[in-house]
């Protein structure tokens, strides 16, 4: 197998970076930069060319096969961040032979070859890479040390116990064998459909995090929607004038609310439009502010909101800074918006806590599938053992479908996927 | 000297040797059947039954693919029962006690009868080579006999070793040799062996059980045949005794474990888990106080009782000491003692799927020697090998079953993908499309794939085409009828009767709704005979099911249309850890299926492997 190589950190000038080397060649490969090296540490060195000049003086990291990332043998090279010193280590590292630069993905691709991650692992590898929020890291990091993995690993055991019992009814009819599976199997199965269920809810939640929530700003054209957009996002999203039917189409403005990812929303405000692109983007924005995780509903002094609201909903006086009145915001002078801010994560968190480790479209419909199978399995065992072969068929498709969560079966697709997404190096 | 010549030679004359000579003459190709004694050619070596879950759908394959395995029970068989009758077909299996001699009988007159088939008597003590290709056999007399396939179906006569107590003798079965020369033979090829065991029960005198006392088991009232061509039984029926073991048995089992050939030391290969020996039962199972003893008559015209449950290797004075123990055995007298015996295999995942040894071509093996147990497993082998030593003498590609269409595609692909770690024997289980490979189906799953490999006679094809047309033709005649849901919960369905209308097949696809109650809303149905009848119902019924698995079967077969050519270098594949290149360089998978299913494979590792199959100069990435 060949060596591979390459810059673990962002490309430009920085402090430090870090270039990577992992296969059967990589303590050898530094080695001739930096002279005869331990089998397993870390040492400080002069690392140089192939002419003996020197290219930089850095941190050098071991790891052995089997317990580095990639599971291969591992050299860490920690360089001044400089854009000349780097490329002169990687131009050093790629003349020699039996090495060659790393394609993307390709560390994170050995590591689930060599067994160090599962399917699930790999996914939260990309979303902690990818973490914008402190919501995103957590989560991220607990599907990276393998939570969904270890449900999955029990929701399987159980099935397979349960299926295993129902066998022993139909393979060994004429044994000395329990008779009555019933009870035994139902108690299985409704522990882990149970469990299921709650993941499969906080799916959802977990897919938001991921993605971010969507608050929805609504209220009658001019109200102050958009000014109180550009008020949250801090720069000018939205065009503002005091035309009413200024915002046409739904402008999205992505922030980190307190930890929380969160994609703002502005609407066009509602009315009867007479331009019918108007009409259309009106149209549009109820379709989406219904759809969204949250609404705030802005109104003017004494009015009721023009869309019905959601029972988190919040309902704010606009203008607040020209009517004086209490709880209201002024998108204009900024007042009412850092309490409007903590009303809003305030909603959101008390939904997070709620979150499961199944984060993806991918794992809610694995989940919601094998769910299905395990409900119907628990309908036909009502029916007595007449039908034993078909809940076998339900549990057995259940466990190829919780299978698939960690990855075991239908990975042609989701492999492309996932390691299309990664950088070099990463 | 001028050698006889065959196109195929099969080594051995039980269960899977007589299938493979069978379907090699079917074929039109000409065989030598080599036994060491022609007397003991089909013969029931352990218990004097055939079929039951798993292995009954086996037999139904064999038929389906014109094999003689079923029709033989079906003269032979002397109570049928159809086990699991209470649920699903897919999960019936067929079963038959037969009466030994007359199984035997039968089976020795299909090979006697069977064109192109020649019977040879002696003892395989070399294989003839070219290079490293075999070519034919030499006898113990000197004689050579040339053929371009072999089929070694030698079962436990492979350094076979029977132990009675501490008395071990060489022996393949009770009072035949075993084939150690051969077996010195084998060592020269340096295949991957292990050592397996098993048991048989001491048999009984039937004349001196007390049966008045014990509980009997009927056969079915409606026996149903194994074959496919078989109308009705012709035997005359008999009943079966139950009994049991008790405390006293297991006392005195206990108190003599020391004696017994498997708990003193003598025995090193692993038994079956499925089919323990009494002595395991009592040990491992110590909180039960009873365990139940089928006593199974060996036949019509014979005394012999088979006790079903109590196999063993204690010395006989301690059998004695125990059968008479057991309620009605009180004066049993012991015709032939229990014994256990332990023989070399081969690992099978040194075949491929067409049975033939991956190293050595010419040579194929079948039945026990590749680590599996039973009558049922062994003739299905048989017939695989032989099938594919004929394609083989005729330079056509091997032709593979698959996990998708049959109990046989399932075991070969268990068998050479992951190798065996106790004597393999078939359970429905095992099969992950079992609702699709019922027992009642085998022969619209496998007929017309046999007729196409040549192996189906004549007069079965014409049987079983008639059969398909008249299934089609009701099937049609369902899908065009329609029925409402009031009329049909009117008939004894718990259908809401306010449901949509459905056409005929949705509505047999209902458990509650058999091809009489349609029959009786729709006079027109009242011409199709029963059989026909209950068939297109059975089918309908899993339609649903099978349906939803199409997805997988139709993956299953993409994977496995993807052959990995014999040179194909799995060394070059960055990317794959060196351990499972050395596993895959070692067991050479025949397809991109049977490398998925190997022990320790990764998803990864599959995609690496295809996409270097796709494209032969892809850098791994």
């Amino acid at each position: 197998m060949d060596t591979i190589f390459a810059q673990a950190t962002a490309a430009g000038k920085a402090g430090l970076a870090v270039v990577r080397i992992s296969g059967p060649d990589a303590i050898a490969s530094v080695a001739q930069m930096a002279g005869p090296l331990p089998r397993v540490g870390r040492t400080l060195r002069r690392l140089r060319d192939r002419v003996g000049a020197l290219l930089d003086e850095g941190l050098v990291l071991i790891f052995p096969a089997g317990q580095s990332f990639t599971g291969e043998e591992t050299v860490e090279l920690h360089l001044h961040g400089g854009t000349a010193v780097v490329a002169g280590v990687l131009r050093s590292l790629g003349d020699q032979v039996g090495l060659r630069p790393a394609v993307a993905g390709e560390f994170t691709r050995r590591a689930l070859e060599n067994g160090r991650l599962d399917l699930a692992q790999v996914e939260g590898l990309a979303d902690l890479i990818d973490a914008e929020t402190e919501a995103q890291r957590r989560q991220a990091a607990r599907v990276f040390t393998g939570a969904l993995g270890d449900l999955a690993g029990r929701w399987r055991n159980a099935l397979i116990r349960a299926a295993a019992l129902i066998a022993v009814t139909i393979d060994f009819v004429d044994e000395d064998v329990p008779v009555d599976v019933v009870p035994e199997v139902s108690s299985l199965i409704a522990t882990v459909v149970a469990e299921m269920r709650v993941e499969l809810a906080g799916a959802r939640i977990a897919e938001r995090i991921r993605d971010g929530f969507e608050v929805a700003i609504v209220g009658l054209p001019n109200v102050g929607k958009s000014t109180l957009l550009n008020r949250l996002a801090q720069r000018e999203a939205a065009i503002t004038s005091e035309y009413a039917g200024t915002t046409r189409d739904v402008i999205e403005v992505r922030m980190d609310l307190d930890g929380l990812p969160v994609t703002l929303l502005d609407t066009a405000g509602l009315r009867t439009a007479e331009d019918p692109i108007e009409g259309m983007g009106i149209a549009l924005g109820i379709k989406r502010a219904q759809a969204a995780d949250l609404r705030i509903h802005l109104v003017s002094s004494g009015e009721a909101p023009i869309l019905t609201p959601e029972a988190d909903d919040l309902i704010i006086e606009a203008k607040a800074d020209l009517r004086g009145s209490v709880g209201g915001v002024s998108g204009l002078t900024g007042l009412g918006v850092d309490r409007l801010i903590e009303q809003v994560t305030d909603r959101l968190r008390g939904r997070v806590a709620s979150a499961g480790v199944a984060m993806r479209e991918r794992h809610r419909l694995a989940l919601a599938a094998g769910v299905e199978n395990i409900e119907a399995a628990q309908k036909l065992l009502a029916g007595g053992p007449e039908v034993a072969d078909l809940v076998a068929e339900e549990l057995r498709v259940a466990v190829v479908e919780i299978d698939s969560l960690v990855g075991k079966i239908d990975v042609e697709t989701i492999l492309d996927e996932i390691f299309a997404r990664f950088c070099i190096g990463k | 000297m001028k050698h006889p010549t065959f196109d195929v030679l099969v080594v051995g004359g039980g269960h899977a040797g007589c299938e493979a000579a069978l379907v090699a003459g079917r074929m039109g190709a000409r065989v030598g059947l080599v036994t060491l004694d022609q007397r003991n050619v089909g013969v029931m070596s352990c218990n004097p039954a055939i079929g039951g879950l798993g292995k009954g759908h086996l037999v139904r394959e064999i038929d389906a693919l014109d094999g003689a395995m079923g029709r033989v029970a079906d003269v032979a068989g002397i109570q049928f029962r159809l086990l699991n009758r209470r649920k699903g077909p897919a999960v019936q299996g067929p079963r038959a006690q037969a009466d030994r001699a007359s199984y035997q009988k039968a089976m020795r007159a299909e090979v006697a009868n069977a064109s192109g088939v020649f019977l040879i008597e002696g003892e395989v003590v070399d294989l003839v080579m070219s290079g490293e290709t075999v070519c034919g056999l030499i006898l113990g007399d000197g004689a050579v006999l040339s053929a371009r396939s072999v089929i070694l179906t030698t079962g436990t006569f492979l350094r076979g070793v029977i132990h009675t107590g501490d008395v071990s003798q060489p022996g393949g079965r009770v009072g035949e040799p075993p084939s150690c020369r051969l077996a010195q033979r084998l060592d020269g090829f340096n295949l991957p062996l292990g050592r397996l065991k098993t048991g048989t029960p001491p048999r009984l005198d039937g004349r001196t059980i007390d049966w008045d006392c014990l509980e009997t088991q009927p056969g079915d009232e409606d026996p149903v045949m194994f074959s496919f061509l078989s109308n009705g039984v012709t035997a005359r029926q008999v009943r079966c005794g139950i009994t049991h073991t008790n405390p006293l048995t297991h006392d005195i089992i206990r108190e003599n474990l020391v004696k017994s050939a498997m708990y003193g030391g003598h025995i090193s290969g692993v038994g079956p888990r499925y089919c323990p020996s009494i002595e395991d039962k009592v040990v491992k199972f110590a909180e039960k106080t009873a365990h139940q003893i089928f006593l199974e008559p060996e036949g019509l015209d014979s005394h012999t009782v088979y006790p079903n449950g109590i196999s063993t290797s204690l010395p006989l004075d301690v059998q004695e000491l125990y059968v008479r123990s057991i309620k009605g055995l009180e004066a049993a007298k012991i015709l032939q003692p229990g014994y256990a015996i332990e023989y070399d295999f081969v690992d099978p995942r040194a075949l491929d799927p067409s049975l033939a040894v991956k190293s050595i071509p010419g040579l194929f093996l079948a039945g026990q020697i590749n680590g599996t147990t039973g009558y049922e497993e062994a003739a299905a082998q048989g017939l695989v090998a032989g099938l594919n030593a004929v394609r083989r003498v005729r330079d056509q590609p091997p032709l593979f079953f698959s996990r998708t269409n049959s109990y046989i595609g399932v075991m070969i692909d268990d068998l050479v993908t992951r190798g065996v770690t106790e004597p393999y024997r078939m359970f429905t289980s095992r099969a992950e499309f079992r609702l699709a490979l019922r027992a009642d189906n085998a022969d619209q799953r496998l007929t017309a794939f046999g007729r196409n490999a040549g192996c189906i006679g004549e007069s079965r094809w014409i049987e079983f085409s008639n059969k398909m047309a008249l299934i089609h033709q009701v099937k049609a005649k369902l899908i065009e009828s329609s029925f409402s849901a009031r009329e049909l919960a009117a008939s004894g369905s718990a259908l809401n009767p306010d449901g949509p209308n459905r056409d005929g097949l949705a509505a047999l696809a209902l458990t509650d709704v058999s091809f009489e109650q349609i029959a009786d809303l729709r006079p027109v149905f009242n011409s199709v005979a029963p059989a026909i009848g209950s068939q297109v119902k059975r089918d309908a019924l899993y339609a649903y099911y099978i349906d939803r698995q199409a997805k997988d079967v139709e993956s299953l077969t993409r994977d496995e249309s993807l052959a990995i050519p014999v040179e194909f270098d799995f060394g070059s594949i960055g990317g794959l850890s060196v351990e499972l290149q050395q596993r895959l360089t070692g067991s050479r998978p025949a397809t991109v299926g049977h490398a998925a299913r190997m022990e320790g494979m990764t998803p990864a590792a599959i995609l690496l492997i295809m996409a270097h199959l796709r494209k032969p100069s892809f850098k791994s990435a």
